[in-house]
């Protein structure tokens, strides 16, 4: 075990941290004992766990694990920062993973980021008003004062063809983006990398993201697209998707959590085959789960929920017999007459939310106006520019034709007028080219809004995970509690009767700790919840501020600029008035 | 409201005839306005009806001021009338029928109608040959019956239907284009300048198309852009609400001033319609009017000719009859003399319509630089205010925005 020396950060963090937790814990009204070390010592080390017939599912998570633990072999040193701290896993005896002191299970790690100083906060527009066309989205590592950085591109898309395992002959074929990293991160064990993926492993690489952070605002990935292998590998589409991918993993590094996690790191840095373990595709959790619930319903393999499933939420085919639980317990808590063993009490998680879904609704509406702003300021300079074309032709037509010489005094004035309209038309457009960056925050915000509501529906999914688990710990009692009465009239026992009450405090034994597990694990996820929407918050108004701010000092520059030129030619030009008015 | 151009016409019209803007009893003067336009009639009968002042001290007129009402198909037959009378003289184009915006009636629409009709009549007015034109008069001073008398006389007679100009323009097209291509040619002029203006005055309305097409579209650009600036700026003030102060009121102050800038964009559009796309139209109308008076002079080449080729005709007809000593040449004297006449009318007529045309195409081309010369000073004016205004309006948040971020 490693003590407590491994750990970066110091123990009156943690305290302060302790502290919160149980504050939080005593306002929500759920008593459960405190889980101690041994506790999770005990639940971690369970590593047999006998889910018969299900070794393809259980063993990918652990074998996840293991994979991760693999790779952290340059990581000795540094204590790596896993958000879910406890029972993650269950073959986890590594205790480079999991520092055991780790006294707050709730995500102690993730406080410290946050509460460290160097929280990053940053402005993705460009130019403070400054005319330039230069793009510098760097990680926002360069800009905090720590000075660690993680800058990631992506380019040179290839070809690739699909080797052997394709069931179509002749092999599919697909795009791989080298994705080149450069850091000073000490967990990277190196400062360049440079490696070849596809979209598949970004989709995966979000899907364990999502997996792991449970809570966490992650940034949602690129669009997966329906559209035809051609299309895919047209020109266009393949450069769209790169700058999606580059924007999307400048995100994940941008995210004061997300930037330390093991996943991005194996993704960034491991050559070949990405080893993250692929999403298991429905068809096959399907199989999986079409072979364990007829086991389970039929008595023949244990029908609880182990404490570790807890951890992840209910899967549709692999996980079906707790799945049918839980959205039978959400149709209770929907439709039943009584209120449900817990609720989300937290006033005022329920009023942010609120006030988030208003301002998404606004979010939306501005992004859609500011997309039509950008539009009529791009016609505007167009249509400029087109009549300062004609009226050059104009000019050069009537100095070409002239027979008298007031033509060729009109012809001066329409290219003075004409030069005008096009330097104008110019303004316009590389204005209109900086209001599109500015108004970039806008859309981005919007896109968050996504994240926002996967960090929140981690949160009922949990909830409701432990609404299930405390009515079947009802019900388990009750039918211990049968049986009890029923086996004491008869004397000397009934073998059957005592074997089932035996299992049934089997039972009831693992649910307690599963629970235990489950409301850890919420309680862990809402303070991610909380934690994260203050950082959404403070992040929120500063790029919104920047935005304004570079909206407003471009938009003056330019129309200075503009006005400039068109006073030129009123002045050139009065001359026509001051006769007329003679 | 006395436009720009309206005010040229009336200093020239002063500066011509050598009289201050006050009316005076010396020096003759005749000062024109229409104004005050009033719909009439119900449904597909409506029209507008314009009141036109005259101010004068001609002796035929009844001075020193008369009003009339007159509705937009009095000053087509006034157009007409002068097209008729006034050969090789470029008459002042009217504003376009439009009969199906008519209807519509709006504001702006009506508004660009009477200042055309405006300009048009104070055109005629400043011309030294239209004003003698005693239909000018007749449309200046006469009550309301014996007008629409005159102008219901005219249908079919004299009025020459848009159609019939237009096949007069294809003619006189096709007429140079045969000319281009060598074809065989009916009796046209060869006179290389005259070509010269013929091709330039055609190819000058494409180019002028041109540009109003991009002109209108821009009038169009500013109220797009002003309505999107609206829109903007409520979407960002309901942003705003979601926001803590200081940068709710940032978000706030954003929307207001973008509501203030698409007003001034609304402003700006009017503006450019009024001052710039509407002379651009108008100078279009004129080269059109040229047009009309270039088939004119052909149609008088052409008459002139045909009487010429008649008299020779009739010159040998006559040597025939005196040979062979028939009755009939005293007749044939007769009919030729009369044709001598009538050849030696279309030969006045023509050479009249070429003198005419010249003087005309050097007053027309000093105008329209003047004209333009005060269009592109509008323009340029506007555009100039606008984005000041734009600026002005924008750097007015800095301060507050400076303060969020401290």
């Amino acid at each position: 075990m490693m003590g407590p020396e491994t750990n970066k950060y110091p123990r009156g963090k943690r305290d302060d941290e302790e502290e919160e937790e149980e504050e939080g814990r005593g306002s929500e009204g759920i008593h459960h004992p405190l889980s101690t070390a041994e506790q999770m010592q005990t639940l971690t080390l369970d590593e047999g766990n006998p889910l018969n017939g299900d070794v393809s599912t259980s063993k990918s998570y652990s074998n996840y694990r293991s994979a991760m633990t693999t790779l952290s072999s340059s990581a000795t040193e540094h204590p790596l920062i896993p958000p879910p701290s406890i029972a993650t896993t269950p073959t986890v005896s590594d205790p480079l993973l999991f520092p055991p002191h780790t006294p707050s299970p709730d995500s102690p790690s993730y406080a410290d980021v946050i509460y460290s100083p160097f929280h990053d906060s940053v402005p993705e527009s460009n130019g403070n008003g400054e005319i330039s066309n230069e793009v510098t989205i760097s990680s926002p590592g360069s800009q905090s004062s720590s000075s660690e950085y993680l800058k990631i591109s992506v380019s040179n898309p290839q070809k690739e063809v699909e080797s052997s395992n394709s069931i179509v002959p002749g092999g599919n074929t697909y795009i791989t983006y080298l994705i080149t990293t450069s850091t000073n991160a000490l967990d990277y064990g190196g400062s360049d990398f440079s490696v070849r993926r596809r979209f598949k492993d970004v989709v995966t690489l979000s899907d364990r993201l999502s997996e792991v952070y449970r809570g966490v605002f992650i940034p949602p990935r690129p669009d997966k697209s329906v559209v035809e292998s051609q299309v895919m590998q047209k020109q266009e589409f393949v450069e769209q998707r790169r700058v999606e991918l580059e924007k999307y993993l400048r995100r994940l590094a941008r995210h004061p959590v997300i930037k330390k996690s093991d996943e991005l790191r194996v993704f960034l840095t491991v050559q070949g085959r990405m080893p993250l373990p692929t999403s298991i595709d429905v068809a096959s959790r399907m199989l999986d789960g079409a072979v364990r619930l007829p086991k389970q319903l039929l008595g023949e393999s244990r029908s609880v929920v182990e404490p570790h499933e807890v951890l992840h939420p209910a899967k549709v085919g692999r996980d079906m017999l707790r799945f049918f639980k839980e959205l039978k317990q959400s149709v209770v808590n929907d439709w039943g007459n009584s209120r449900p063993p817990v609720e989300e009490d937290d006033k005022e998680f329920l009023k942010k939310k609120e006030k988030l879904w208003e301002l998404e609704q606004h979010l939306t509406n501005a992004s859609k106006q500011a997309e039509s702003l950008v539009k009529a300021q791009q016609d505007m300079g167009e249509t400029m520019g087109e009549l300062g074309l004609a009226f050059i032709k104009l000019t050069k037509f009537e100095n070409e034709q002239a027979v008298l010489n007031t033509q060729r005094v009109r012809a001066a004035d329409m290219k003075t007028v004409a030069m005008a309209a096009v330097k104008a038309s110019r303004l316009y457009r590389e204005l209109n080219a900086q209001t599109v960056k500015h108004f970039d925050t806008l859309h981005e915000h919007m896109g968050l809004m996504l994240a926002v509501h996967n960090a929140f529906s981690d949160r009922s999914s949990a909830l409701l995970t432990v609404q299930t688990l405390i009515s079947e710990l009802s019900s388990l009692h009750s039918r211990a509690e049968k049986l009890e009465t029923a086996s004491s009239k008869i004397f000397g026992g009934d073998k059957t009767r005592i074997r089932k009450l035996e299992d049934l405090k089997d039972a009831i034994r693992v649910t307690e700790d599963a629970k235990s597990c489950a409301i850890r694990e919420y309680e862990r996820i809402k303070e991610n919840n909380r934690i994260e929407t203050q950082r959404l918050d403070g992040e929120r108004h500063v790029d919104f501020v920047n935005m304004l701010k570079g909206f407003v000092t471009s938009q003056v520059a330019y129309s200075e600029r503009i006005a400039n030129e068109w006073a030129k030619v009123a002045e050139e030009t009065s001359k026509y008035t001051k006769e007329s008015s003679s | 409201m006395i436009t720009t151009i309206n005010e040229q016409q009336k200093s020239g019209s002063a500066l011509l005839v050598g009289s201050p803007r006050s009316p005076s009893s010396q020096s003759p003067y005749l000062m024109v306005s229409v104004s005050d336009p009033a719909k009439m009639g119900n449904g597909v009968q409506a029209y507008i009806s314009y009141k036109v002042t005259t101010k004068t001290n001609f002796p035929e007129y009844d001075g020193p001021e008369k009003i009339v009402i007159r509705r937009y198909s009095d000053f087509v037959w006034l157009r007409d009338r002068l097209f008729e009378k006034y050969k090789g003289v470029f008459i002042p184009p009217l504003p376009e029928k439009n009969t199906v915006e008519k209807f519509r009636f709006g504001a702006e629409f009506i508004e660009m109608r009477r200042q055309a009709l405006d300009v048009f009549v104070n055109r005629v007015a400043l011309h030294h040959e239209l004003q003698q034109s005693e239909d000018l008069r007749i449309f200046l001073q006469a009550d309301e019956q014996t007008m629409e008398r005159a102008r219901s006389q005219e249908t079919g007679i004299f009025l020459k239907k848009p159609a019939d100009l237009m096949q007069i323009f294809k003619g006189v097209q096709s007429k140079v284009s045969d000319v281009v291509l060598g074809k065989e040619k009916p009796a046209e002029e060869s006179d290389p300048e005259y070509e010269k203006l013929k091709n330039y005055i055609f190819q000058l309305e494409d180019h002028l198309a041109e540009a109003q097409k991009h002109a209108h579209r821009l009038v169009k650009r500013h109220r797009e852009l002003g309505q999107s600036l609206s829109d903007f700026g409520k979407a960002v003030k309901l942003l705003g609400n979601c926001e803590e102060n200081p940068l709710g009121n940032a978000f706030s102050d954003l929307g207001t001033k973008s509501e203030i800038l698409s007003t001034k964009l609304q402003r700006e559009a009017h503006h450019l319609l009024m001052n710039f796309e509407e002379p651009l139209k108008d100078y279009i109308r004129a080269v059109q009017s040229i047009k009309a008076t270039i088939a004119e002079r052909a149609n008088a080449f052409r008459q002139n000719c045909e009487l010429a080729e008649a008299i020779k005709f009739k010159e040998i007809d006559m040597n025939k009859l005196r040979i062979t000593r028939s009755e009939k040449l005293g007749e044939a004297q007769h009919e030729y003399e009369e044709l001598k006449a009538d050849g030696a009318e279309a030969t006045r007529r023509f050479e009249k319509i070429v003198k005419l045309m010249n003087e005309e195409i050097i007053r027309f081309q000093e105008q329209k630089t003047l004209d333009m010369g005060l269009a592109f000073h509008e323009f340029a004016k506007g555009q100039a205010d606008l984005a000041n205004g734009i600026a002005c309006a924008w750097r007015s948040l800095l301060p507050k925005l400076e303060a969020c971020s401290s």
